[in-house]
């Protein structure tokens, strides 16, 4: 299976299992788990099932396109359900089956993986899931998110694409995978992998990305001020994308870091409360659609 | 009649390291309910996978045991009127214990009469019992990590998905998050189906003939068979690590063992890189000849039968092979490097905001050391030796291996110090630095290794304490206790002649002179003995029960080893034989407490008993005090006893508490001394007969 008949198949399998599908967010970020659809979403009472793929940043996982496993930016299939269903741990099994996996033909284990993000004020409990010893899925339970207590609790399920297409597709380097029929991942990315590591590492202009970290520090304050949760955000997922590539750069000492990562989370607590509010003032609008069928 | 009790907790994966814990914790729990509530049974079970926890009561009678006790009421006073009929008082009281007024009955408890009554409980139906309390008691396990799942309030390891609660043939009713109980259970995730058992008896087996082997040692015993067959068939020797066999026993509900292959290329990585990827990363059990050479075979134990084995032992291979990719990448890197330059990139990393980088520490640790090296009078090579070894010491946590496999630290330093040309001794001691590692593991070989240890390790204790970072309870994030212990392994192992308060001292003054002393030197200091007191009465635990522990603790612990020496002799000192020695002791020690001098006047001793427990005294201060200086201890307690025949002599002539005041005080001050003497032994008093 090619990796884009992979995403096919996980929104069409998602879609038929309670899920609306979104598509990917426009702002850089570090994981899927970023993305508003899942931040913000999993936030507060409201029912949410959502599904999308994510192009994912991680600059210090830049290589320049010459390691077989690691990259500046990776996909991941992410799925959000709120509240966690009761039998989700079989959905995801059959959501497997789909991609053509038999676990009766592989080892597949929950081997316990629980989930911090810092920056987020978020954790989680759960498992990587291991597939004949390689770790393809991320399956976590947010017990916290922003600070606040989650309740009801959303799964949070994430694919690592690549990982799961290099054993899919029985091939060694990711370069090497079908995105499509003739169509390899490195005649698509390879050239933004060497490019990108290239500035990451050596180009990027450390004194701008300080500059513009403050900035956009600044405007998320603005924008929350003013109760624009959203907005607030972006300029949010902006900050921690430019501490990566500061970070990646050799540019934070690890005495400031903890101060920058202190920043970012004190920003996305605070979105993280108005969001709530919004939405408590909005009368939450989404547990009026009963059972959280989104797409019913 | 009597039937078996099941309850099988059914879950999400547990995680590997809790389930032991979760069900030897609702195993004691149920068998100490039952006791408590007087229902008998004649045995039990426990049952445990990664996603179910269950125990199993034999022959549970089906009703509590009757009871019958008496009760105390009101006395006689209180209890009858001036007519001799009962008051209002004793009416109450016969009502409150369900009897009539005829069974009451008087009974004389220290010269007053009371009224009092047999209350008779008859035993309440066991079935009816569980079904109130079973949930509760499921809900009050206690584990090290909770969470919460969907709408539900509750709490628990992992999401709860069904329980199965069985008396006989009689599902027990109730209900948790949404679960309610039945008489089904779960067969193994891809190979089995559901079961429903007619009958308790049934379970085990039922199970396995759907792929769950539910009982715990036949699975280990299954894993470990396996694994030598395999090496039975290949001619292999598989160590089996026992922390690891546990891990994987309680990742697995059908053991499966399968060996897989990697490029032999990847053995020029060191070996300890190899089994860690293969046994931290991917729960791999290493494979090695006969000859305990590392074979680029490793053994991984699948959750289900053999089936597509092929497939999946070239899918971990794979795994492991981009693992070793990786690792031999970050060796080669990492020999790019030079130990000046990764030492100078020390000075960025935080050890801990307040008390700075990890170059900072290395300089502490150098001060340290060097004391040291003085105060255990070390040669000039040896102390070039240390120097050298604390100043590198640390270099290797800038490397990308260690930064990829933290637990290597100090093993790629040893190897590249090598490499870089230091000297062996150096390089050793870079490795023996963090031993032990975990409780039971090796302490320093060389001196060189164990001066490093102990210089690294208290330079942690006290930089930490000196902060106000105490382990409390579970918290200890800096494993201070670990540390602790470490020193008095090394100091008890090394046998250095060293003293815990010398040790500390030193340590201290290194904080004093870098300002980072943020509490009084003593305080700290006494604070930190405390701590380490309480290691070395652990380990002396090992070797002594507590109350020989007690008595040589209270007379101090400064010298491990002599404190050791003194706990074994004196374990072997104490039997019923020497009880009238110990209890002179004793005698000595109680009033020696009301002296108030220990300034004996020699003028004012009487002639006889008193003049010669005076003449022993001061022959065995002096003969004790060489046998110790000589670590001949067996000596010095075979001098001390030779003081209880003149001491019980003493007794049996002399009058200590006379009204004669002089003479009142000098004799207390001569049974103060004796006193002393005894207890710079031990306490004897501790000792429980």
């Amino acid at each position: 299976m090619n990796f884009q008949k992979m995403i096919f198949t996980l929104q069409q399998f998602w879609s038929e299992h309670h899920c609306i599908i979104v598509q990917p967010y426009d702002v850089e970020k570090g994981a899927g788990t970023l993305n508003p659809m899942t931040f913000l979403k999993s936030i507060g009472p409201e029912p949410w099932n959502v599904a999308y793929a994510e192009p994912s940043r991680r600059p210090a996982d830049g290589r320049y396109g010459d390691n077989p496993n690691r990259l500046y930016q990776h996909h991941q299939f992410q799925v959000i359900l709120k509240p966690s269903p009761d039998d989700i741990q079989e959905m995801y099994l059959d959501s497997l089956r789909a991609l053509g996996i038999d676990p009766l033909k592989h080892d597949i284990r929950f081997v316990e993986d629980n989930w911090e993000h810092p920056a987020l004020g978020a954790w989680g409990l759960g498992w990587e899931v291991w597939l004949d010893g390689m770790e393809i899925t991320q399956f976590t339970y947010f017990q916290q998110v922003g600070g606040i207590d989650a309740n009801p609790v959303s799964v949070e399920i994430t694919y690592g694409l690549e990982r799961l297409a290099s054993y899919i597709q029985n091939k060694e380097s990711v370069y090497d995978l079908e995105w499509s029929d003739g169509v390899r991942y490195g005649d698509i990315f390879h050239q933004a992998e060497f490019e990108h590591s290239k500035y990451t590492f050596e180009h990027s202009d450390t004194k701008m990305l300080f500059t513009l970290f403050n900035m956009f520090e600044e405007e998320a304050k603005n924008a929350l001020e003013e109760s624009l949760v959203l907005p607030a955000y972006d300029y949010v997922l902006k900050c921690s994308h430019t501490f990566n590539l500061l970070d990646a750069r050799g540019a934070i000492s690890v005495t400031e870091r903890t101060g920058y990562i202190t920043r970012v989370r004190k920003l996305a607590r605070q979105c993280a409360k108005n969001y709530l509010e919004e939405r408590e003032r909005l009368d939450f609008p989404l547990l009026k659609k009963q059972g959280g069928n989104m797409n019913d | 009649m009597t039937k078996h009790l099941l309850i099988e907790i059914g879950m999400e994966e547990i995680p590997a390291r809790f389930v032991r814990g979760a069900i030897n914790q609702f195993h004691e729990k149920l068998d100490a309910w039952l006791n408590e509530s007087r229902i008998h049974f004649s045995s039990s079970k426990i049952y445990a996978t990664p996603r179910r926890i269950a125990v199993m009561f034999h022959d549970v009678s089906d009703r509590q045991e009757d009871t019958s006790e008496e009760v105390k009421g009101p006395s006689r006073k209180i209890a009858e009127d001036e007519n001799g009929s009962w008051t209002k008082a004793a009416l109450g009281f016969a009502k409150s214990q369900g009897v009539n007024e005829e069974a009451l009955f008087y009974k004389t408890i220290k010269d007053v009469e009371y009224v009092h009554a047999v209350k008779n409980t008859e035993g309440v139906d066991t079935f009816e019992l569980l079904s109130k309390h079973l949930k509760d008691m499921i809900l009050s396990l206690q584990f090290p990590k909770n969470m919460r799942w969907g709408n539900y309030n509750i709490k628990f390891i992992r999401p709860i998905r069904w329980m199965t609660a069985m008396y006989g043939e009689q599902v027990i009713p109730f209900e948790i998050a949404g679960t309610t109980t039945s008489n089904s259970s779960k067969g193994h995730r891809f190979l089995g189906h559901d079961i429903e058992l007619r009958d308790v008896n049934e379970y085990a087996e039922k199970l396995e003939q759907q792929f769950v082997i539910a009982d715990i040692e036949k699975r280990k015993h299954m894993i470990v068979e396996q694994i030598k067959q395999l090496e039975a068939d290949n001619d292999w020797h598989i160590p089996i690590d026992e922390s690891l066999l546990e891990e994987v026993l309680f990742l697995v509900e059908y053991p499966t063992a399968l060996a897989g292959q990697f490029e032999e290329e990847f053995l020029t990585i060191p070996k300890e890189v190899l089994i860690t990827s293969m046994r931290e990363h991917q729960r791999y059990f290493p494979v090695l000849n006969k000859e305990g050479e590392l074979l680029p075979f490793f053994v991984t134990v699948r959750n289900g039968n053999e089936d597509g084995i092929e497939q999946v032992a070239k899918g971990n291979a794979k795994v492991l092979r981009a693992r070793l990719a990786d690792a031999r990448f970050f060796y080669e890197e990492d020999q790019k490097m030079s130990i000046d330059s990764a030492i100078a990139r020390l000075e960025k990393i935080v050890f801990h905001d307040e008390l700075g980088t990890i170059g900072d520490k290395v300089r502490r640790m150098k001060h340290i050391a060097e004391s040291l090296s003085t105060h255990l009078q070390l040669d000039e090579p040896t102390t070039e030796q240390v120097k050298r070894a604390t100043c590198i010491c640390k270099f290797d946590l800038v490397s990308q291996m260690v930064g990829e496999f933290p637990e290597l630290q100090g093993t790629m330093g040893k190897d590249y110090a090598l490499k870089a040309g230091e000297d062996q001794v150096v390089a050793d001691a870079i490795f023996e630095h963090y031993q032990p590692r975990f409780a039971g593991d090796a302490t320093p070989k060389s001196i060189v290794g164990a001066v490093l240890s102990l210089a690294d390790k208290v330079d942690t204790l006290v930089g930490c304490f000196s902060i106000g970072i105490i382990p409390t309870g579970s918290q200890d994030p800096y494993a201070l206790r670990r540390q602790a212990a470490g020193i008095v392994q090394i100091l008890k192992d090394a046998k250095l002649d060293l003293s815990i308060s010398a040790l500390l001292q030193i340590a201290v003054e290194a904080h004093n002179r870098a300002n980072l002393l943020k509490k009084e030197a003593n305080k700290l200091q006494s604070e930190l003995t405390q701590f380490i007191a309480l290691r070395v009465k652990n380990t002396l635990m090992d070797i002594a029960r507590y109350d020989i522990v007690d008595a040589v603790m209270e007379s101090g612990f400064d010298y491990i080893e002599l404190t050791m020496s003194k706990t074994n002799t004196l374990k072997h000192f104490i039997t019923e034989e020497v009880k009238p020695t110990v209890e002179a002791f004793n005698r000595v020690s109680n009033l020696a407490e009301k002296a108030d001098s220990d300034q004996i006047n020699v003028q004012l001793l009487e002639e006889g008993p008193e003049a010669q427990l005076h003449q022993m005294l001061m022959d065995v201060e002096s003969k004790m005090e060489e046998a110790l200086q000589q670590k001949q201890i067996e000596k010095a307690l075979q001098y001390l006893t030779e003081l209880e025949q003149p001491i019980t002599t003493f007794f049996d002539h002399v009058m200590v508490m006379v009204d004669d005041e002089a003479l009142r005080v000098n004799r207390l001050a001569l049974l103060h001394r004796v006193g002393a003497l005894i207890h710079s032994f031990a306490d004897f008093k501790k000792i429980v007969w």
